[in-house]
């Protein structure tokens, strides 16, 4: 592979370009699914290709082929110099990288089961077994189960003398029930919702969940949520769940600290941020006790954000995003890093595909574990609610005000869960809420959840992130907003 | 890993893959389909499904009044679904030699044979007839990255010019699909389409506009450029309004963005699975009585291919007729369920939804924006949504934010700009409340497939909160 890596930087040099990265990319993945007791999805696909990055006239062009030969990596190096050289015809200045080494290296993600090892009727078996599972409770209607298993093999190198090899496995499991009556749906999902949770491991992931165990659970708050109290509409105490507060760092941290966005490159689409450039070390993100990294590392855990080299060749790091409650951090790239004081990218760009440009993504960006047991958490709010699992989400595009609503919601009362709640929800201000946190949970209930369905860029591009959280403490929220009719 | 094998023999000559300009001819991709069904036969697969897909597509992307990404694409996927003893699966492969095809062949089987036996799994269908249309526009295939950056080029100059910044794409691609089966059904189609799209920001304001068409010569970049310039303008200074029920004039992306949710909600599958919102109401007065709804892929403002995903033609269906949801789309297997014939809606199989309807044209009606504007006391003017997201799946509550202009209406004329809200609004509620609608256009978004909408004046639409811009 290198080989043809190496032809395609030739070419690219030889035509005009003052850098070039390449990314031979070898994506495998199997998905399964059933509904209702039958199979629906059973489908593997893979894909090979080759994609160029090139700096020409000081501009960037990006080209990508399926066609693994000599001539065909070099028509693609060639047609990436040719569009750098039209990109210049529109650029204001000509773009600059910061300063990276040259690595060569090898890598490969941990896993103790190779997934695809793993026989498709045991796979499928296990799956079917939780949908009969969830099908035994009276009153749901629709059961729902998935797997997904990804191998990507990435081959990077660039015209600085990189050559890295990556394997990453990955792995996604998740069961859904949902129930009709009268004039609402209402759906569990477990360990998660959107396809369950998703890691860079194997299929370990899927027997640690224990599908089997939690589908009549599942299955029966699905049908127990008709009958419940619907969530009020108040400013009062929140408790979110780890999955959901995943989410929440995910869209009102992991996005607003995305360097491209805050620089206005993603104005059009995905929209700008907040965070601009004077916040850096100024702005009071969050309370005192709360703690953010991004962190790429592998010592931070088997999340879809970790690996050892970013698709720009910078190796994996930890950034702190924010310090006892200070905004301290981007994520950057080797483009952008120099305009927030720094002297080496925060190693964030990930590409999709051999087909898709590199840029600037979340890695794990996490709520590092704070200093309760969940059981004095619980004890020691008077009256608040706790909501699990998400429904829906949705932020502003500069990510300020965002609205989420859960499967689920708990009264608190009195120190004691109590009662179910329907349609919950709550809404904010993301620097309000993340200052009016006052209780993270400690290590023993963090996870690192996976997002594997976070998109960006033009052409769109979905990409997996992670997301450590325990679950937290939030006062005066806004609650129950979607539902109110005012 | 390895690379690949080489091909023992090549069924096809990707001529000039790595910068490859134009797509494989139809002969082309027939000779891969009758490879795949070839190897299949000899293996003694029963039956046998292949769909080619190719795109070469390009697109310029700009902000901050330059061109800081510009890149170029061109894929070729071949899906191969094999059935056999009522057990089916699909294995994709982006490599034609005979091996891969080969090897895709046996990932299907063998996917195919790891399953329960599926009693309700349907023979692959026999030969179709398909109406022909022809969206393939030379001039967008033939669109170079020089074009595109002078155009993008001129955008930029004019924001510098007023003192605005420039950001959007400029983007263009060809693309083909042909798929065929062991009872010989071969279908093809091909076309073009082009996007520019642009944000211009004046300060801490912005605004947006955006065309997407078969043909390049339908896209107008500098009059975008100008649109969304003047409207950045008269976005600034936004005052804070109060959330509550306002008259919105929603412009047709706007209107895309919301009743597009609403695509899925049609299909058959949905709603034999209760998770359609139409589920106990088909027959029944949903929605307003001035709604009109078809899915129509042959529409001349519509852009997709005659067949579905098992190769059966694509039928006009009547969804919705004076607010009464009338008729489902069907695949070939809900079709059987139903007792109802096949409208050709359905997904590639294997799957777990079935079909719907991806080319939804709504009826408008002939008021201008302007007249929809001068007959509101007070309301709002909606550019575009953002970040949309379903609440409530049974009365489509949908939650989301105004984006890149919003106007206040002060009788009869836009008075200012207004901060942005977030609406928790159900669609079949906003449909029952449609008091104008301007003609109906091919409409572009971000949240959902283009389709045919108008714009249109809404009464008491529900805005919950303000956000700080």
């Amino acid at each position: 592979m290198y080989d043809l890596a190496t032809a395609a930087l030739d070419t690219a040099k030889i035509r005009g370009a003052s850098y070039a990265d390449v990314r031979v990319m070898h994506l495998r993945q199997r998905d399964l699914t059933t509904k209702n007791g039958e199979v629906g999805t059973l489908a593997q696909s893979e894909s090979i290709g080759l994609g160029i990055r090139v700096l020409a006239n000081g501009a960037w062009g990006f080209a990508s082929t399926d066609r693994l030969t000599r001539e065909g990596v070099a028509a693609c190096a060639a047609q990436a110099v040719s569009i750098a050289k039209a990109s210049a015809l529109a650029k204001r200045e000509d773009a600059v990288m910061a300063p990276e080494n040259a690595f060569v290296d090898s890598w490969q993600s941990p896993f103790r089961k190779d997934p695809f090892e793993i026989p498709l009727e045991t796979q499928l078996a296990l799956l079917l077994a939780a949908d009969a599972e969830m099908r035994r409770v009276k009153g749901v209607t629709l059961t729902e189960t998935d797997m997904q298993f990804r191998k990507i093999d990435s081959w990077f190198a660039s015209s600085i003398g990189s050559r890295i090899h990556q394997r990453k496995v990955i792995t996604g499991c998740g069961i859904v029930a949902t129930s009709f009556h009268g004039d609402e749906i209402q759906k569990r999902s477990y360990p998660n919702s959107f396809g369950g949770q998703h890691a860079l491991q194997g299929y370990e992931l899927v027997e640690s969940l224990d599908l089997l165990k939690h589908a009549p659970m599942v299955a029966e708050e699905a049908v127990a949520l008709h009958s419940a109290a619907q969530c009020p509409q108040k400013s009062g105490t929140l408790i979110l769940g780890g999955s959901q507060l995943g989410l929440q760092i995910h869209e009102s941290i992991g996005h607003p600290i995305e360097l491209d966005r805050v620089l206005g490159q993603e104005a059009n689409f995905a929209g700008t941020s907040f965070l601009t450039l004077d916040q850096l070390n100024k702005l009071r993100y969050a309370s005192d006790i709360v703690n953010v990294v991004a962190d790429a590392r592998l010592d931070h855990g088997q999340g879809l954000g970790t690996f050892a080299y970013d698709d720009e060749g910078v190796p994996a790091q930890c950034t702190d995003i924010i310090k006892a409650g200070q905004f301290r951090g981007y994520l950057s790239n080797r483009e952008t890093a120099h305009l927030v004081g720094l002297k080496r990218s925060s190693g964030t760009m990930r590409t999709e595909s051999w087909n898709r440009l590199p840029i600037i993504r979340m890695t794990n960006v996490s709520l590092l574990p704070g200093t309760w047991a969940f059981a004095d958490l619980i004890s020691d709010t008077d009256d608040g609610i706790l909501m699990e699992t998400n429904r829906s989400w949705s932020i502003d595009d500069r990510r300020y005000q965002f609205q989420f609503s859960t499967e689920i919601g708990w009264e608190i009362k009195g120190g004691k869960r109590g009662r179910m709640l329907k349609n919950p929800s709550y809404s904010g201000i993301t620097t309000e809420f993340w200052n009016s946190c006052d209780a993270i949970c400690k290590r023993e209930d963090w996870t690192l959840w996976g997002t594997p369905n976070c998109g960006k860029g033009q052409p769109m591009q979905t990409m997996g992130t992670g997301h450590g959280a325990s679950p937290s403490r939030f006062r005066n929220v806004r609650i129950g907003t979607a539902f109110s009719k005012q | 890993m390895s690379p690949p094998r080489k091909s023992s023999r090549t069924v096809n000559v990707k001529a000039a893959a790595g910068g490859r300009q134009q797509l494989m001819r139809e002969r082309e991709l027939r000779g891969i389909v009758d490879t795949v069904l070839r190897l299949a036969k000899s293996i003694g697969v029963a039956e046998t499904e292949v769909h080619v897909d190719e795109n070469i597509s390009a697109l310029t992307r700009f902000a901050n009044n330059a061109i800081h990404q510009n890149v170029a694409e061109h894929t070729l996927n071949v899906s191969v679904r094999t059935q056999v003893d009522q057990r089916t699966a699909r294995a994709t492969t982006n490599r034609t030699d005979e091996d891969s095809l080969r090897a895709a062949i046996e990932a299907s089987l063998s996917l195919a044979h790891s399953q329960p036996k599926n009693p309700h799994l349907l023979p692959v269908p026999g030969r179709q007839r398909y109406r022909g249309i022809n969206r393939f526009v030379k001039q967008t295939a033939s669109l170079t990255p020089e074009d595109r950056a002078r155009a993008v080029r001129r955008a930029c100059d004019l924001a510098i010019k007023r003192g605005q910044t420039a950001a959007g794409i400029f983007s263009s691609a060809q693309a083909q699909s042909a798929m065929g089966n062991s009872r010989a059904l071969f279908a093809a189609y091909r076309d073009t389409h082009a996007v520019f799209s642009i944000t211009m920001q004046e300060g801490s304001a912005a605004s947006w506009a955006k065309e997407n068409a078969a043909s390049v010569a339908d896209i107008h970049p500098q009059q975008l450029a100008e649109r969304a310039s003047e409207k950045a303008h008269r976005a600034i200074e936004p005052q804070e309004l109060a959330p509550g029920r306002y008259t919105v004039i929603l412009e047709p992306a706007a209107v895309l963005d919301l009743v597009g949710f609403l695509f899925y909600d049609f299909a058959a599958t949905a709603v034999r699975d209760k998770r359609s919102c139409f589920n106990e109401r088909m027959g029944k007065q949903v929605l307003g009585k001035n709604i009109r709804i078809e899915d129509d892929v042959y529409h001349p403002l519509q852009l997709g291919a005659p067949f579905d995903g098992e190769g059966m033609p694509r039928q006009r269906v009547l969804l919705v007729d004076q607010g009464v949801p009338r008729n489902l789309v069907y695949s070939r297997a809900s079709a059987k369920i139903a007792k109802k014939q096949p409208t050709g809606h359905g997904f590639m199989l294997p799957n777990e939804y079935g079909e719907a309807p991806m080319n939804l044209v709504f009826s408008g009606g002939k008021a201008s924006l302007d007249e929809m504007i001068s007959s509101t006391e007070r309301g709002l003017l909606v550019t575009r949504l953002w970040y949309i997201r379903e609440v409530d799946p049974y009365e489509k509550i949908m939650t989301g934010m105004t984006r890149d202009g919003l106007f206040l209406i002060e009788k009869g004329r836009v008075s200012s700009a207004a901060r942005n809200f977030r609406f928790n609004q159900s669609i079949l509620e906003m449909l029952r409340n449609v008091e104008m609608m301007g003609p109906a256009v091919r409409a572009t978004g971000e949240e959902a497939f283009e389709m045919v909408v108008p714009a249109m004046k809404v009464r008491d639409f529900h805005f919950s909160e303000v956000t700080k811009f």
